[in-house]
């Protein structure tokens, strides 16, 4: 039990301690390095909480796709600036009382989910599903995303989807005067429109393209 | 005091395994050098040791004493960093093989997805060296190889899709218990070749070694590295294809299964037939090195978006529609 402890303390000091390195480090790709460091503590402290999958999938989604999309456009940026200008720019910035709204706001969330669970234990009875101890956390996932909220699941997905189509038809452009390689074209050709023999009268030439 | 014990031996088991994997890789880095030479009709490596098997030792020999240069205009802690990120993740993801019934480090739930996990985390490896270099041609290779292996992950995970489907569990053994009347490799026989493409992709092999390609991009990411730091981003690099080659005989090729089970094949113990499966795929890989030409990279993602993700996509329909009208749904 001790060693479980100490390993959730390891992995919690890291977790805040690298959310916090994400918001004060200056160079922007440093920050993005924090925050995957970030997402790795948190899975493990959800596998540690035998929630296997949810803690696997924080690593597939999280780490493995969106962080690295983020570490694409961070460094895209002008390599030169690569400077956080929170700390750096010289008056008052414009974005902290935004911030601190919604910090604020997040704050009290936190505080009225966390209270309500651990002073009001009824809460938890209004659970609709009863949570079924004897399977491995994957099977009762399934059975509640796939079979008992079906139609919200398929909501969700049709929501996905218009915003995937909007964001393609967002950055979509058509540009004139790009090649593009056809391979139908290119193997129905054959040596009647690749070639043609010319008989070159002399002194005369050929003219091409005519 | 037990528990000092159990520490220890774990410690044992690991190296019990991480060892063999180690010297593996040296041994496989030659069996690629000397594939590659057979088909060309060279000799390849044939000088140092017997049938020049300790080339690879003496190539390790030579990085370890060479001095290790640290770009004065690179970002240090990265750059050190990132052969190591490399090198780990190709060596954890070992942990959760299973190389017979009882033989395996970490029989965990969710075997498969540690696995696809681990190799999606193997990106950061590239990225990292890549833009800590603060040079353009790693920078160029980080970037293509980001996006390469962001998009044969996606066909990839589709295709486990297709075998979750008829082994209805995430554990490794599970998945390798599931073939024993049928390997997965006859049912589903395009979703293997889709999976031995991709992993090429996912490993950068070639044809699609596009992140290193030497015509265009010097070495891609590992071009300001030397000494023991390229030897750790190359031994990675061949760890991983030894994983991809694990995970393929895992998933399509029966594990540790014997392929009939008679009398000369079956007291052939379970590991040996691991083994042999990952080598056989190993050496399709060599093969496709020395045979095929490498892909443009436009070509490149087209395979993997326009052909590879549509295909795998329908080929779940119809596995899972299959396996629901013959009622042959694993859990029922």
């Amino acid at each position: 039990m001790i060693a479980h402890a100490i390993v959730f303390y390891i992995f919690s000091l890291i977790a805040i301690v690298s959310a916090i390195m994400v918001t004060v480090s200056k160079n922007t790709v440093n920050s993005v390095f924090f925050l995957i460091l970030d997402f790795i503590s948190i899975s493990c402290l959800f596998i540690m909480i035998g929630a296997e999958f949810l803690g696997m999938i924080m690593l597939i989604v999280y780490v493995g796709a969106v962080a690295v999309l983020f570490l694409f456009v961070v460094m895209m940026l002008n390599v030169a600036q690569q400077k956080n200008e929170w700390f750096n720019s010289s008056g008052r910035s414009s974005h902290i009382p935004v911030g601190l709204l919604v910090s604020i706001i997040i704050f009290f969330e936190l505080i009225i989910v966390i209270g309500g669970w651990k002073y009001k234990p009824d809460l938890l009875d209004s659970i609709a599903i009863e949570i079924n101890t004897d399977l491995t956390n994957t099977q009762s996932l399934g059975s509640v995303i796939y079979t008992d909220y079906i139609h919200l699941f398929q909501l969700s997905g049709m929501i996905l989807l218009v915003a995937m189509i909007g964001a393609i038809i967002l950055t979509f452009r058509q540009r004139s005067g790009v090649k593009r390689q056809s391979y139908f074209k290119q193997i129905s050709r054959d040596r009647k429109d690749g070639i043609e023999l010319v008989d070159v009268e002399n002194n005369k030439g050929v003219k091409i393209d005519a | 005091m037990a528990e000092l014990f159990i520490f220890f031996e774990q410690i044992y088991r690991i190296l019990f395994l991480l060892i063999p994997v180690l010297v593996s890789v040296a041994m496989i880095v030659w069996l690629d050098r000397r594939v590659w030479a057979f088909v060309q009709k060279r000799r390849g490596p044939n000088v140092v040791g017997p049938f020049g098997l300790f080339q690879t030792l003496a190539d390790a020999l030579k990085y370890i004493f060479k001095e290790i240069i640290i770009p004065a205009s690179s970002n240090k802690v990265i750059f050190i960093l990132a052969p190591i990120v490399t090198m780990t993740l190709a060596l954890i993801a070992w942990a959760v093989i299973p190389f017979s019934e009882t033989f395996v480090l970490a029989d965990i739930n969710v075997g498969i997805l540690y696995l696809f996990a681990v190799s999606s985390l193997g990106v950061y490896g590239i990225i990292m060296g890549g833009w800590a270099s603060n040079s353009k041609y790693p920078f160029l290779g980080a970037i293509r190889s980001a996006a390469q292996m962001v998009s044969y992950e996606v066909s990839i995970g589709v295709i486990i899709i297709n075998v979750l489907l008829c082994v209805g569990s995430l554990n490794l053994s599970d998945i390798v218990l599931a073939q024993k009347d049928l390997w997965f490799v006859i049912p589903l026989f395009p979703m293997f070749i889709i999976f031995f493409i991709s992993a090429l992709a996912e490993t950068n092999r070639p044809p699609f070694d596009l992140p290193e390609a030497e015509a265009e991009l010097v070495a891609g990411y590992q071009t300001e590295y030397s000494g023991m730091m390229y030897a750790m981003f190359w031994l990675g690099e061949y760890a991983n294809i030894l994983l991809m080659c694990a995970m393929g005989s895992i998933l399509f090729l029966g594990g540790w299964l014997s392929p009939i089970d008679l009398f000369p094949f079956n007291v052939i113990p379970a590991p040996i037939w691991l083994i042999l499966k990952i080598l056989f795929l190993f050496i399709l890989f060599a093969l496709i090195k020395a045979i095929v030409p490498r892909y443009r990279y436009d070509q490149l993602m087209k395979l993997g978006w326009k052909i590879f993700l549509p295909f795998s996509l329908i080929y779940v329909v119809l596995t899972a529609s299959f396996l629901m009208y013959f009622d042959l749904l694993p859990g029922n």
